[in-house]
């Protein structure tokens, strides 16, 4: 049959979807809603199963014979060891309280996109196979076979999922739906049946420390291009040390700092707030990475991952650690470090050399995150700051889900901004703190093939950013993810390409009065420092 | 009595039904959701949407260039082009105000005989379709756009990073402009 259709028939489009029960909708593969697959070379590197050239809209995925085994076998084990997925399996009574709060779904109005019926992906699977209910009444009780097609839906629609657990926040029962998205993601990596944004950082990661695979002597030239910009800019030459035995402090930030625009203008932000203080720290070339994907892949990858934080700081002698501005890196640390590979009886609970402050919060990771840090110094006095430096920014604050609803991050980095600069503005209360709308781009999704997917899902964020860009002018969003400092500045191009994307340090290093430094003029990103006449910067 | 009149008395009902019309091009849960949730932020796509379409409503029947109008339609588009639709389904909406129109003043366009002024009205939503149309290529091209800024930025910066190419920096290049052996190659 041809594909142009006849006028007769062009003008008869129904443009209302067909009404199917979503057991009987099979999953549509399109260009811009879907990641392509891992390649490979890096699932051979990991030692992960089933590696082999293959595409999502293939119809057949090249599974392993036994893969029906695999699965359900796999779904077993993790129902025995994980009482939380055991828990979330069994509890959900389907009040819908999740259901309009997913950002993909707000934005892009896919049903499957609803975190109650993301999880019934899964759920119904486990109905079938595991609970006697299920195997007797099958749909009627919601229960359903493991098919080729259901394995497909779960690769759309895991890989849908920012893992931002906003839901979670409403679930009267507290199922943590990113908790779901984790395990469904574990089982399809059992066949291979993973994406190559995340898997191929993974083995990055694990060859050379860092995403890229950024060998020592590269890292080492990254900083030195940082170091002249930061000469330029304030007259400084800043000396930082590299894998310095006895240091006191180890400095542990995502890469993305080191390489990616606007990440690095927070990462100068660090180094000269770190050259001020006199800090006796050092970097790591070989905990070169704060971000683990390992928690985009499974719980094994994210233990496999994050053994380096510990082991570089043993090998260096350091005291205790200290973090960077990153969010999942910030779950891992916070949640997963010390249980997966401490404890870390070999650090000291983190003491601030400047203030004495004792971060009893980090007693147990040893890890402090850099806005606590900075918060305790301000706080103290310990800085001199010009926050008229940021005069020309009319800040808002897009708060990270990992550290805001995860950890509770909500005050320090506010504090912070409101003493680095004189604007600051709030977005409205239901789209920030708890209730913050992700970026979209998080958990592995951040890619541009997935282009369509990121911009509807980051539509309820960008929508809140466009309601403070036209009330007060706001052209600067700041935050403390570097997925974040990524994804968000693309977010802002499609929906409000007024709005410019900023970590916290940066504007913390362009308020710093530094002791010797020359007038500056610019700032650290090289834009003039205030406004010439006759501009309106908004 | 002119269509325009008829048309601003049947406002709500017309409003109503093209309002949901759109609403039905999205799956039932959607479409539920969209209509019923009132707050801005937390559903951007509903209150676009309905905002929308009485700005586009206001437009229709005063025949006049109504920025806040024009501003809405983009705003519609621009989220419909990066949804679940083809080109046709993204901007088709505005062609089922058409059949809102027909229904809604069946009655009035046979005894009234008005085909003529329906035809004047039904050109003016033509005219919304075509910017429309602009609106929709403009946003899938940025879509494309970048996708590739991205992709570039990124092995841009690894280049540079790793001091694979070499840049003109901004003062070389003020001082090859300065040079006299620059105006003598004139």
């Amino acid at each position: 049959m041809s594909d142009v259709l006849k006028p007769a028939e062009l003008s008869k489009i129904n443009y209302k979807p067909p009404r199917k029960e979503w057991m009987k909708t099979p999953v549509n593969f399109k260009h811009g809603m879907y990641i392509y697959p891992a390649k490979a070379k890096n699932l051979k590197y990991l030692d992960m199963p089933n590696p082999r050239e293959w595409s999502p809209t293939d119809k057949d995925w090249k599974l392993p014979e036994n893969w029906k085994e695999i699965v359900l076998e796999g779904m077993r084990e993790r129902l025995g060891k994980y009482r939380s997925f055991k828990i979330f399996m069994d509890i959900c009574v389907r009040c819908g309280a999740c259901a309009d709060k997913c950002h993909f779904f707000i934005g892009g109005g896919d049903p499957k996109n609803m975190p109650v019926l993301r999880a019934e992906l899964l759920r119904s699977i486990y109905r079938g196979h595991f609970t006697k209910s299920g195997k007797i009444f099958g749909s009627l009780n919601g229960a359903r076979e493991l098919t080729v097609d259901v394995l497909k839906e779960w690769f759309y629609y895991f890989y849908q999922c920012t893992e931002c657990r906003r839901c979670s926040v409403f679930c009267p029962y507290g199922i943590d739906t990113a908790e779901i998205t984790m395990m469904g993601r574990e089982l399809l990596n059992l066949l291979g049946c993973n994406v190559n944004w995340v898997i191929e950082p993974v083995a990055n990661c694990y060859r050379t420390g860092n995403h890229l695979g950024i060998q020592p002597h590269a890292l080492m030239d990254m900083f030195e291009m940082m170091l002249d910009d930061i000469y330029d800019r304030t007259g400084i030459r800043v000396k930082p040390s590299f894998n310095r035995k006895g240091a006191e402090i180890l400095f542990v930030t995502p890469s993305a700092d080191y390489f990616a625009e606007p990440g690095i203008y927070t990462c100068m932000g660090y180094l000269v707030l770190f050259h001020e203080l006199g800090l006796d720290y050092t970097w790591s070339t070989y905990a070169s990475e704060g971000g683990n994907f390992g928690l985009f892949t499974s719980h094994e990858m994210i233990k496999r991952l994050n053994a380096k934080i510990y082991a570089e700081a043993k090998r260096l002698g350091v005291k205790w650690i200290l973090g960077g501005e990153c969010g999942h890196m910030w779950r891992v640390m916070h949640q997963y470090m010390d249980t997966m590979n401490g404890p870390a009886d070999f650090l000291e609970e983190p003491v601030s050399p400047v203030t004495g402050t004792k971060f009893e919060n980090a007693k147990s990771t040893k890890m402090v995150h850099i806005t606590e840090f900075t918060a305790d110094l301000i706080r103290n006095n310990k800085l001199k700051l010009d926050p008229s430096r940021n005069d020309s920014l009319r800040v808002t604050f897009h708060d990270s889900c990992n550290p805001a609803r995860a950890m509770g991050i909500l005050e320090e980095p506010r504090y912070i901004i409101k003493n680095v600069c004189n604007n600051f503005y709030e977005m409205p209360e239901n789209t920030i703190r708890e209730q913050t709308f992700c970026c979209a781009g998080g958990a592995g999704l951040g890619t541009d093939e997935m282009m369509e997917t990121r911009m509807r899902g980051g539509l309820p964020r960008a929508n809140a950013v466009r309601h403070v860009h036209e009330k007060y002018g706001v052209n600067r969003l700041a935050c403390i993810c570097a997925i974040d400092r990524a994804t968000l500045t693309t977010l802002m191009e499609y929906w409000v390409p007024e709005v410019k994307v900023t970590g916290v340090h940066e504007m913390v290093g362009n308020a710093l009065v530094m002791e010797g430094e020359k007038e500056r003029t610019l700032t650290l990103r090289g834009d003039p420092l205030k406004e010439t006449e006759g501009e309106v910067n908004v | 009595m002119n269509i325009e009149d008829i048309v601003l008395r049947k406002k709500a009902d017309i409003l109503r039904r093209g309002a949901s019309l759109i609403m039905e091009t999205y799956s039932v849960n959607a479409s539920t959701f969209f209509k019923d949730q009132k707050d801005p932020f937390a559903n951007p796509v509903g209150y676009t949407i309905s905002q929308g379409m009485e700005a586009i409503f206001d437009t229709l029947v005063r025949d006049e260039a109504n920025k806040r109008a024009l501003d809405f339609l983009d705003r519609i588009v621009r989220i419909r082009a990066v949804q679940d639709f083809t080109p046709s389904q993204a901007i088709g909406f505005l062609f089922s105000l058409k059949k809102v129109l027909r229904e809604e003043l069946q009655k009035e366009l046979q005894e009234n005989s008005m085909y003529e002024e329906l035809l004047l009205l039904e050109s003016r939503i033509d005219n919304m379709a075509l910017v429309a149309f602009e609106s929709y290529m403009k946003y899938r091209e940025k879509v494309y756009g970048l996708k590739v800024k991205e992709f570039k930025n990124m092995a841009f910066r690894l280049l540079e990073k790793a001091n694979l190419i070499s840049d003109i920096a901004d003062e070389e290049a003020a001082v090859i402009k300065n040079d006299t052996r620059a105006e003598n190659m004139k």
